[in-house]
């Protein structure tokens, strides 16, 4: 029942791992061939994989895990996927209905404990309803804000047998958010873009869960209005990072000219985004000076942390078409003398070059490396993963992404483990396509088991390691804001990389010197099968911009290189 | 040197010390929630409120639709404007969730609390006590020659200074039941 029931939800792929509790689902597996399931090596695992699987195919994932410590190491992994929105489907089993509440073996309240970290969970008591519960979660896990659910079904459940409920007879259930922008607040929005001076768009992970048309919206509204766009972490992509709109991404290590031109805009068109910490810094000195529109499908971010002046409850693609609709009812106006002036603050800004490094011909610079891998691929189709630290900021600079779909990153919880199991994911879902997840050593540590995956179902994933031999992003902190006492933040006794590869029967690259890389990246992206690939950079850079926490957006600091500069021009840099 | 011009072992640069300046005023609301009673729902709610840090004065909980399965709420609640309106998006976001009334903004209401009472004593104290359970309209649900069991209903502050005066007469114990509320007139 419960794989005829994923069946009709149009599931090709599970991520599982199996166990005594959902023996009867696994049995059910094994007698099909319609539902492919990729057998990963840890539970964590299965959930990143899973949402590296509908993160890259804008569909939801599936993952099925066993009772009790199945559930529980899943948890991670959803509440990754609550914090970055992602839809998932969970599906754990559990202790008999009879023995529920006893201590029994491998027994463990799953629906409390991860009541907190999905949108929403179901303890499945009876096989009757079992498959309208199931309809029903992909129902919520999609609809809306899209979030990770859990089906919990016990094992006595899974094996009697009831009527299926087919998924047209399924009831929704009355949770059906709202996706329609009010007019009212839109038309203010669209005279506020007719007169605005310095605006900006601000998008979010929001433009890509709505869909691609959401995104061929937004570039149709940016390249009309000509008003530059930059964007979050999780919204690289939405607009093409080649477009003459683009910014850069903003934030804590976003780019100057980004973060500059949120602090000094008298418009903010924020779209599907939510005012993070790590974008906004001091809260009380956030874009001063500017009118805020908001546009979100969930209520709850709009005045959450910053107030916001045009608050849109909907969905993006549904927004942006109104938008759209009306502004060019009204004759497409924009103002267009302002923007030029616009315009040339931010070219003034840009011309101070804020990811420039010191380059070094004898150590590979971590930026230097990434620069290559742009170059070397960009012309590709090419969907990139990464961990958490210094490498995933700099990833988010140096690369560039010409959609959406294609750049899958723990964004909200920022779970350093995440990169690999994803790229296993996006490859099952994109067979023919590259797939290269960047990783620090440490990150790629916490789930290096997921070889193993990769060997099984030939997932030629490639392993870009930027081996600095430090937790880099700690290291960076501790250098700034803890007097240089590098507390536990050094990779000690790590594995010879190479080796670790050969001894899963995969391919492994070493590569120390700037002259060899090309050749090396070169050879990594020829080689059919996983490949592990061991770049040692230059162990203590430091990644540039930032803005300390706790700053506003014009407080900056750029690279070293840089960085008296950066303090001087404090007064010429304000708007 | 360190470019960020921190001094060396500072700890006040911590990344979420980033409060928002919003209004400050503290206000407490009477929120009712209507939701599908099924398993669980009131930990969504009371683990909303624990897991967002935010305040429960008081809560009820019921079901009023039998056939609708529903079940209603009322929580009291105390924050800053902008909390409380994070209160309502947050608890209309929980997918069991059908309806979220804030009485206060809403409009007029009715607020009721019932309480039980129990005072002990003998004398002049236990005269006393009779005496003002009349003025307040508390009926005697129980009686010993040495106690009362009072049963009062009212608004929270009505049964506040109930039990303030009891207190010196022998009161021993009070339970409450927390606010029911509804929105007056028609709808």
């Amino acid at each position: 029942m419960v794989v005829q029931a994923l069946k009709d939800q149009g599931v090709d792929t599970v991520f599982g791992y199996p166990g005594g509790a959902v023996l009867p689902i696994y049995d059910e597996i094994f007698q099909q061939n319609d539902i492919r399931h990729i057998l990963v090596r840890h539970e964590q695992a299965a959930i990143h994989a899973a949402e590296g699987y509908a993160r890259s195919t804008g569909k939801p994932g599936v993952a099925l895990v066993t009772s009790g410590p199945g559930a529980t190491n899943a948890v991670t992994g959803l509440t990754d996927a609550l914090m970055d929105s992602i839809p998932l489907v969970v599906l754990s089993g559990q202790v008999p209905t009879f023995m529920i509440g006893s201590d029994a073996f491998q027994e463990a309240d799953t629906v409390g404990i991860t009541r907190p970290c999905t949108k929403h969970n179901w303890l499945v008591r009876d096989t009757v309803k079992l498959s309208s519960v199931i309809h029903q979660a992909f129902h919520v896990a999609t609809s809306g804000r899209p979030g990770p659910v859990l089906v919990d079904i016990p094992k006595d459940v899974q094996f009697a047998s009831a009527d299926y409920t087919p998924k047209p007879q399924a009831p929704t259930g009355h949770y059906r958010p709202q996706v329609k922008g009010d007019m009212e607040t839109i038309t203010q929005l669209v005279e506020a873009i007719e007169t605005a001076e310095r605006p900006v768009f601000y998008t979010g992970g929001g433009v890509i869960n709505s869909g691609p048309g959401a995104s061929q919206l937004l570039r149709e509204l940016v390249e009309a209005t000509g008003f530059p766009i930059t964007s979050t972490l999780m919204g690289l992509g939405a607009y093409p990072a080649s477009g003459r709109a683009w910014l850069g991404m903003l934030g804590m290590h976003g780019l100057y000219e980004a973060n500059l031109a949120m602090h000094g805009c008298d418009l903010m068109i924020n779209l599907g985004a939510r005012f993070d910490d790590r974008i906004t810094g001091r809260i009380d000195a956030f874009s001063p000076r500017s009118k805020k529109a908001h546009v979100d499908i969930d209520p709850s971010s709009i005045n959450k942390v910053i107030k916001a002046d045009m608050p849109i409850v909907g969905d993006i693609a549904h927004v942006l078409e109104d938008v759209l609709k009306i502004w060019k009812a009204r004759g497409r106006r924009v103002n267009r003398e302002a923007l030029a002036r616009w315009w040339q603050q931010i070219e003034e800004w840009r011309k101070v070059k804020c990811l420039t490094y010191k380059p070094s011909e004898t150590t590979i610079k971590p930026q230097y490396a990434l620069q290559r891998l742009e170059a070397l691929t960009k012309d590709r189709d090419r969907y990139i993963c990464t961990e958490v630290g210094q490498h995933q900021m700099w990833a988010a600079q140096f690369l560039g992404f010409e959609d959406p779909n294609r750049w899958m990153t723990s964004g909200g919880l920022g779970t350093m483990g995440y990169g690999f199991p994803a790229s296993i994911g996006v490859q099952v879902a994109h067979p023919q396509a590259l797939v290269i997840n960047v990783a620090g050593e440490a990150s790629w540590l916490m789930n290096m088991q997921e070889m193993g995956t990769a060997m099984q179902f030939r997932l030629p994933v490639k392993q870009f390691i930027l081996n600095n031999e430090r937790l880099g992003m700690v290291r960076q902190w501790q250098q700034l804001l803890h007097g240089e006492r590098y507390s536990q933040s050094w990779s000690e006794a790590l594995p010879d990389f190479v080796k670790l590869a050969e001894a899963f029967g995969a391919k492994g690259i070493q590569c120390a010197d700037p002259a060899d890389l090309d050749d090396a990246i070169m050879e990594m992206l020829a080689y059919d099968g996983p490949v592990i690939f061991d770049c040692l950079v230059e162990k203590h850079e430091n990644c540039f911009p930032m803005i300390p926490s706790g700053e506003p957006h014009n407080k900056m600091l750029l690279g070293d290189a840089k960085a008296t500069n950066a303090i001087a021009g404090k007064g010429a840099v304000m708007v | 040197m360190s470019p960020l011009q921190i001094k060396k072992g500072s700890n006040k640069h911590s990344a979420y010390n980033l409060r928002p300046t919003f209004s400050d005023v503290q206000e407490t609301h009477t929120i009712t929630v209507l939701v599908e009673n099924e398993p669980g729902v009131l930990a969504r709610v009371i683990g909303l409120f624990s897991g967002r840090g935010y305040n429960i004065d008081s809560l009820t909980v019921a079901e009023v639709d039998h056939e609708g399965h529903l079940s209603r709420i009322t929580i009291v609640t105390t924050g800053t404007p902008q909390v409380i309106e994070q209160i309502k998006a947050q608890l209309t976001r929980i997918v069991s969730v059908h309806e979220v009334h804030d009485l206060t903004a809403e409009g007029s209401s009715v607020e009721r609390e019932l309480a039980l009472l129990k005072v002990a004593g003998t004398g002049d104290k236990r005269v006393e006590a009779l005496r003002l359970a009349d003025i307040f309209r508390a009926h005697v649900v129980d009686s010993t020659l040495e106690s009362f069991v009072f049963q009062l209903t009212g608004t929270p502050d009505k049964i506040d200074a109930f039990a303030d005066l009891m207190r010196p007469l022998g009161l021993v114990q009070v339970a409450r039941t927390g606010v029911a509320a509804l929105s007056r007139g028609k709808g």
